[in-house]
């Protein structure tokens, strides 16, 4: 039963989340837009952090960088956002080379460090771009939005104002990153190289010993998560508008909220970060009242999933109920026995 | 040509000399047995043939290229596959994802062809029926089989294994011998360290003792046993 209900649901849920900018209010969309960045920072986080093991804190390295890039591509050169996010996404991924051999020397609580210290180098280095306004950031040129392909159409069939089309177009576009996000891990952690993943992860030394080269699948995923973090930035400050080092490459708000949502949904897991960012809205509009106090309840929560729930709130579901909708089990084939004379 | 061969290999532990100065050839199909007592330096051997560990001195050779620097992972695509003393499962993963990595990584088997391959191995190993259980669950004895069939599972045309048949029943381990004659009799070549001599002896075509990191003789298994020095290291381990 559930197991043929379950993606009937999902689909439902995908079709009503499509259809939000027709049926609810501007503001809605926007909080959505901003929920589903904080997923789509997540199911990289995750695959990084909770796949390859690799615990970066400096992913807000590839948000600014996206964000600047496609800022750059607007300004400087007159490209559509849209063209931009696409640059701002490649360059985050020409950055994450030479961060990856810096950061890749270092192991563990290091790696970490490193991280967090390579995006802050990129930060300040930033700050001194003058064409881009330097350390007060710059703003995107009035009408962008009105010019961007599809707003026109999106705004007639909508019916509403040019910014309502165009955070229409960017939460689309948004939401439709989340569920490219969410199909490729799973094909990809299906695949030969997430098998792989999934043995380095179990023992490192004896996955070597079968043939399996960690460096070369570690690099691939931090490579293949800055490009699709780069995206996610530059998009995110489409919707923004305006520009700053400091809120670019905010610690806070690009890795620390989505190691919390990965952490309390299941790190680990396919579906946790889905969970966990489910939970972190619930918690924002319940606890809005109370200001940053859901910030509080949110930390609060995170170390006790972290104390009793090693693989987070969807690691305690299937572990209770057995429902795992996204398996990434490989099952023997079915052999037609041959009857063996030996 | 050979297809394993060391050069006055040599490696330490501090001031332990845990390889001094080994060297030898092995035969493509060939079966060579390593005894000698605990300590002797057996595993790190192996460690060395693979990769897992760099020597201090001297040279390996895969098919009479000079690998010395090659990572593990190049020369299990090469050729080698090892089994360690102390399992090391993928314990998250089930019994036939274990050999799933092994064959489609070193074993360079992809899609069904692999599933299939690996279940043929589960098979002969007797561990057909816990193929989809975790291996982190397994017993020690059903981790040594893992052992073995994951090291098969990389294809090897050279496998190294080391002590699978410490505490098996007498019925184990005549299965065990069957097992490991069949993968001898595909031609595949075989270093296997083993305390069970009467096991190894009936495998093996020559025999190595290895005592301080030393080779102290190498030969015929008879030969081998019925020198005096041998039986005086081993006087007091196997009557
Ligand atoms: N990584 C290491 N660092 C330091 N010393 C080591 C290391 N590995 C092995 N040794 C030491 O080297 C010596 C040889 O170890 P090795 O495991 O090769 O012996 P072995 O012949 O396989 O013994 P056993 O029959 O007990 O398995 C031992 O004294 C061991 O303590
Ligand atoms: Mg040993």
């Amino acid at each position: 039963m559930s197991r043929s209900l379950s993606p009937l649901i999902a689909l439902f849920a995908l079709a009503v989340l499509y259809a939000l900018p027709a049926i609810a209010p501007r503001a809605m969309v926007q909080d959505l837009f901003g929920i589903l960045t904080l997923l789509v920072l997540a199911m990289n986080w995750n695959l990084l952090a909770g796949f390859a093991g690799l615990v970066s804190v400096g992913q807000q390295a590839f948000v600014g960088i996206g964000a600047y890039a496609m800022f750059a591509a607007i300004i400087l050169m007159g490209l559509d956002p849209l063209v931009g996010v696409v640059i701002g996404g490649i360059a985050a991924a020409v950055f994450a080379v030479p961060m990856a051999f810096f950061a890749f020397r270092l192991n563990g609580a290091y790696f970490a460090i490193g991280t967090w210290v390579v995006a802050d180098i990129a930060r300040l280095a930033i700050s001194q771009w003058k064409a881009l306004g330097g350390g007060t950031g710059t703003s995107l040129p009035k009408g962008t939005a009105k010019e961007m392909a599809f707003v026109d159409g999106i705004k007639e069939m909508l019916d509403v104002s040019t910014a309502a089309a165009a955070d229409a177009l960017t939460y689309w576009l948004m939401l439709s990153l989340a569920v490219a996000m969410l199909v490729a891990s799973y094909i990809f952690l299906r695949s030969r190289m997430g098998l792989g993943l999934q043995a380095i992860r179990d023992n490192e030394n004896a996955a070597r010993s079968v043939g399996v080269d960690p460096l070369k699948l570690k690099a691939a995923v931090f490579l293949l998560t800055a490009f699709a973090t780069g995206l996610c930035g530059a998009l995110a400050f489409i919707q923004i508008t305006r520009v700053t080092p400091d809120a670019a490459f905010s610690v806070i708000d690009w890795t620390a909220f989505v190691i919390f949502i990965t952490v309390i949904g299941g790190i680990g897991t396919l579906p946790g970060p889905i969970v966990g960012v489910v939970v972190f809205y619930a918690l924002q509009r319940a606890l809005a009242d109370y200001g940053t106090i859901y910030l509080i309840v949110l930390g609060c929560l995170g170390i006790a999933v972290m104390l009793f729930a090693r693989r987070g709130l969807w690691g305690l579901f299937t572990d209770r109920t057995g429902i795992d909708p996204l398996p990434l089990r490989h099952r023997p084939p079915r052999v037609a026995k041959p009857s063996h004379s030996a | 040509m050979s297809i394993l061969s060391l050069r006055s290999v040599s490696k330490s532990f501090g001031a332990l000399k845990v390889t001094d100065d080994v060297s030898f050839d092995l035969q493509p199909g060939e079966a060579l047995g390593i005894i000698g007592p605990n300590g002797a330096g057996k595993s790190t051997l192996f460690n060395l043939i693979t990769g897992n560990i760099a020597p201090d001195q001297g040279q390996v050779f895969l098919d009479g290229r000079d690998v010395t620097r090659t990572p593990p992972m190049q020369r299990v695509v090469a050729g080698v596959g090892r089994s360690f003393q102390i399992p090391q499962p993928f314990g998250d993963l089930t019994v036939y994802e274990n050999l799933l990595v092994a064959a489609r990584f070193g074993g360079g088997l992809g899609g069904r062809e692999a599933g299939v391959f690996c279940m043929d191995i589960l098979d002969r190993t007797g561990l057909g029926p816990v193929a989809e259980k975790k291996a982190g669950g397994l017993s020690l004895l059903q981790r040594k089989r893992l052992e073995l069939a994951r090291a098969m599972a990389t294809r090897p045309r050279v496998i190294l294994l080391d002590e699978i048949a410490g505490g098996l029943t007498d019925g184990e381990c005549v299965e065990l011998v069957a097992t490991i004659r069949a993968i001898h009799a595909e031609g595949t070549a075989i270093v296997w360290i083993e305390h069970v001599l009467h096991a190894l002896n009936s495998v093996v075509e020559r025999l190595m003792v290895l005592n301080f990191g030393r080779m102290l003789m190498i030969g015929a298994p008879d030969e081998v046993m019925a020198s005096a020095q041998v039986r005086e290291i081993y006087l007091g381990i196997e009557a």
